[in-house]
């Protein structure tokens, strides 16, 4: 077994685990946790096969921001998992019978799922070589191409999405003090100073 | 042509483009004039969407741009101007309500814009990646719209329930997707047609199943239905008007260019799982909505309903089927714009009303609405010669003629039980004693109630065109 093969098992086995934890820990803050260290391993997939972008982007996006927002979130929300986990034991015979057959069916389609020999020859080679050019120009020379009617669409999306949490969460509440920087900026010191004489042992 | 550019001819795209611009334009001015903007935004969007709908009938031309993720012929087209129809009526009949009500906020219009512009990707969607994306953006405009009065319980109930729902149905999708994928190696619907062709794998049936069973939850069909009475009563009512018109045809469109584009060589797989929906929804519907009390409910149920007589026509699996659903759609968009815009005008000094009892006694309070409300409910139940019967009579027709003799006696034996609790609102309106009348029909809810009345009453004479033109669209996928 060559070195690549052995850090694929390894990252692979460790991928498979850990996200078995997000579903299986207690706490929901170790789920987190788990699924920081699901993403990592991610990654090292991406890089042995050589799409080094991916991979950073994988950790930059969704260990740096999502998955720390899903921490403070977990962290502040005060929901109470125990209980939430009370019907399980009364849900968990038809729940568990269902799983079981969709699993049974599942794996009856794809364990009839092979690889044809000539499949090797129907994978697409990406132009230009991967050998003269870099990821991210290869990623984007496609991005803005052919799929910039996709990529457009995603951002409309994003919008969307941005647009909802504000119209849901953004409200001008009129019985808050707010910091008003004109009138702070506007200030001199014959309105900001004033001098009292005080006298002693008597305050003002 | 040098590596790394590529032409596209966007003329094709036009319509859209104008709405994705004109949303941000709107949002722009919305953001720096404010809440009080609000009513002028329902003008603006109305002028923008009705100017799209102009483009897309004068001057934007057939084609497939964007590496053949984007078609638009006569059945996109056809298919496009319903939805914006229905888009351009639900933002109208807000307009009332932009004032004073708690939900009356400058951003409803633009997302029913941006909305409608996910819907009319869907339409346009020829490949695997363009459906998601269109069907994501129409989605979640909707659940925003949904809960956008956010200090009602019943509103963000909704909304959540949607949400989640919703999220469900788009797993299942994408599974499908996925394994279609997997087996045909194509994400384009003429290159999963072509794959199909010779034999079809297990995975790729398995595809199909959960593809369906995904866009099942859009169109709301039995048994993927939990969601609509739920959303279709928390939502304010100006939203659920929106709801039950446009994004059901918008997501019955894109089940037909799946079914006959992507899948046509697997229509023999495919047929029974949408029969099995037909009859479902049709049974659902007409059962559910008889111990229905609360309006918005019962049109939940009868939209239910609808939708499985529509999918009657599609699982016939022929031209005269595909004409006969493009016709009920037409109807029942119409019919159901009419509904609302009464549903809507059921307001005393204190607000909305919903209860069926409300009505009682409208026939001497307000007779014209009476009137109107009458001959869409008697249509809404099939009978003829009113619109409705025309749309129920083309696609059992087309069933009869491809031999699917069950699925049509149960959709009239349907139909029949369905007709129980229309009947009923039309005797609550002209038997029962009059309750005090409501404050005076806004004149935008006149014009909508009087456009679907006149055409539900008088469809007979529009019959010949509007037949003509569905089997027209409906020739693009034969």
């Amino acid at each position: 077994m060559n070195v690549v093969g052995l850090f694929f098992y390894l990252f692979s086995a460790i991928c498979v685990a850990s996200a078995f934890m997000v579903i299986a820990s207690r706490n929901p803050v170790h789920s987190v946790l788990f699924l920081i260290l699901a993403f990592f391993n991610a990654a090292g997939l991406f890089m042995l096969m050589g799409a080094e972008f991916l991979a950073l982007i994988l950790i930059v996006v969704y260990v740096g921001a999502v998955a720390v927002l899903f921490l403070f979130v977990v962290m502040m929300l005060d929901v109470d998992f125990a209980e939430l986990r009370q019907g399980v034991l009364q849900y968990l015979p038809i729940g568990g019978v269902i799983g079981i057959v969709l699993l049974v069916e599942l794996v009856l389609v794809l364990g009839g799922l092979s690889i044809t020999p000539e499949g090797a020859d129907l994978v697409v080679q990406p132009i230009p070589d991967m050998a003269e050019t870099s990821n991210i120009q290869a990623i984007g020379d496609l991005l803005y191409t052919k799929y910039v009617f996709f990529f457009q669409m995603a951002g409309l999306i994003l919008l969307v999405a941005m647009i909802g949490a504000i119209v849901l969460t953004l409200s001008h509440r009129s019985d808050v003090k707010r910091q008003n920087t004109a009138t702070q900026i506007g200030r001199d010191p014959a309105t900001a100073v004033t001098l009292h004489d005080v006298k002693p042992g008597e305050g003002i | 042509m040098e590596p790394g550019t590529i032409t596209f001819n966007l003329a094709v795209a036009i319509p859209e483009l104008m709405l994705a611009v004109g949303a941000m334009v709107l949002l722009m001015i919305g953001a720096f004039t404010g809440e009080k903007s609000a009513r002028s935004m329902h003008v603006i969007a109305v002028a923008l969407i009705a100017a799209a709908a102009a483009v897309l009938v004068y001057t934007a031309p057939e084609g497939v741009v964007f590496s053949d993720a984007f078609v638009s012929d006569r059945f996109a087209r056809l298919m496009k101007l319903l939805v914006l129809g229905g888009s351009t009526f639900a933002i109208a009949m807000s307009y009332g309500f932009a004032r004073h009500a708690s939900y009356g906020r400058f951003e409803y219009p633009i997302l029913v814009v941006l909305a409608t512009l996910g819907m009319m990707v869907m339409i346009s969607a020829d490949d695997l990646i363009a459906l998601y994306l269109g069907l994501e953006m129409q989605a979640l405009a909707l659940y925003v719209a949904a809960a956008i009065n956010r200090d009602s319980l019943r509103a963000s109930e909704a909304g959540l329930k949607y949400f989640v729902l919703g999220a469900l149905s788009s797993g299942m999708l994408l599974y499908g997707m996925s394994l279609i994928y997997g087996f045909t190696g194509h994400t384009n619907f003429a290159g999963i047609a072509e794959a199909m062709a010779a034999e079809r794998q297990l995975g790729e049936i398995f595809g199909i199943v959960f593809m369906l069973a995904g866009i099942a939850f859009k169109v709301s069909a039995a048994p993927f239905h939990m969601w609509t009475p739920d959303v279709y009563e928390g939502a304010p009512t100006p939203v659920t008007a929106f709801f039950a018109a446009a994004p059901k045809v918008a997501a019955m469109a894109m089940m037909i260019r799946v079914t006959y584009g992507a899948f046509e060589h697997a229509a023999a797989d495919w047929q029974q799982i949408i029969a099995f929906l037909a009859i479902a929804s049709m049974l659902l519907g007409a059962f559910a909505a008889i111990g229905q009390t609360n309006i918005k409910r019962l049109m939940a149920y009868s939209s239910i309903g609808h939708m499985g007589f529509a999918l009657v026509g599609l699982a016939a699996g022929t031209q005269t089927g595909v004409s006969g659903v493009i016709i009920y759609l037409i109807i029942y968009l119409i019919m159901t714009l009419g509904t609302f815009a009464c549903i809507l005008a059921m307001r005393r000094e204190d607000g909305l009303v919903e209860d069926i009892s409300e009505l009682s006694g409208l026939s001497r309070t307000h007779p014209m609405m009476a009137l109107m409300l009458t001959a869409l409910m008697f249509s809404l139940a099939g009978i003829p010669p009113l619109a409705g019967f025309w749309a129920k009579y083309f696609v059992f027709l087309a069933a009869v003629q491809a031999e699917l003799y069950v699925l049509a006696v149960i959709g009239v034996l349907a139909s029949v039980v369905g007709a129980f609790y229309y009947l009923r609102i039309v005797k609550i309106m002209w038997f029962d004693e009059p309750e005090s009348g409501f404050v005076p029909m806004a004149s935008e809810l006149r014009l909508v109630l009087g456009v679907s009345g006149v055409f539900t009453i008088f469809y007979v004479v529009v019959a010949g065109p509007v037949s003509s033109i569905a089997t027209g669209a409906a020739r693009t996928f034969f």
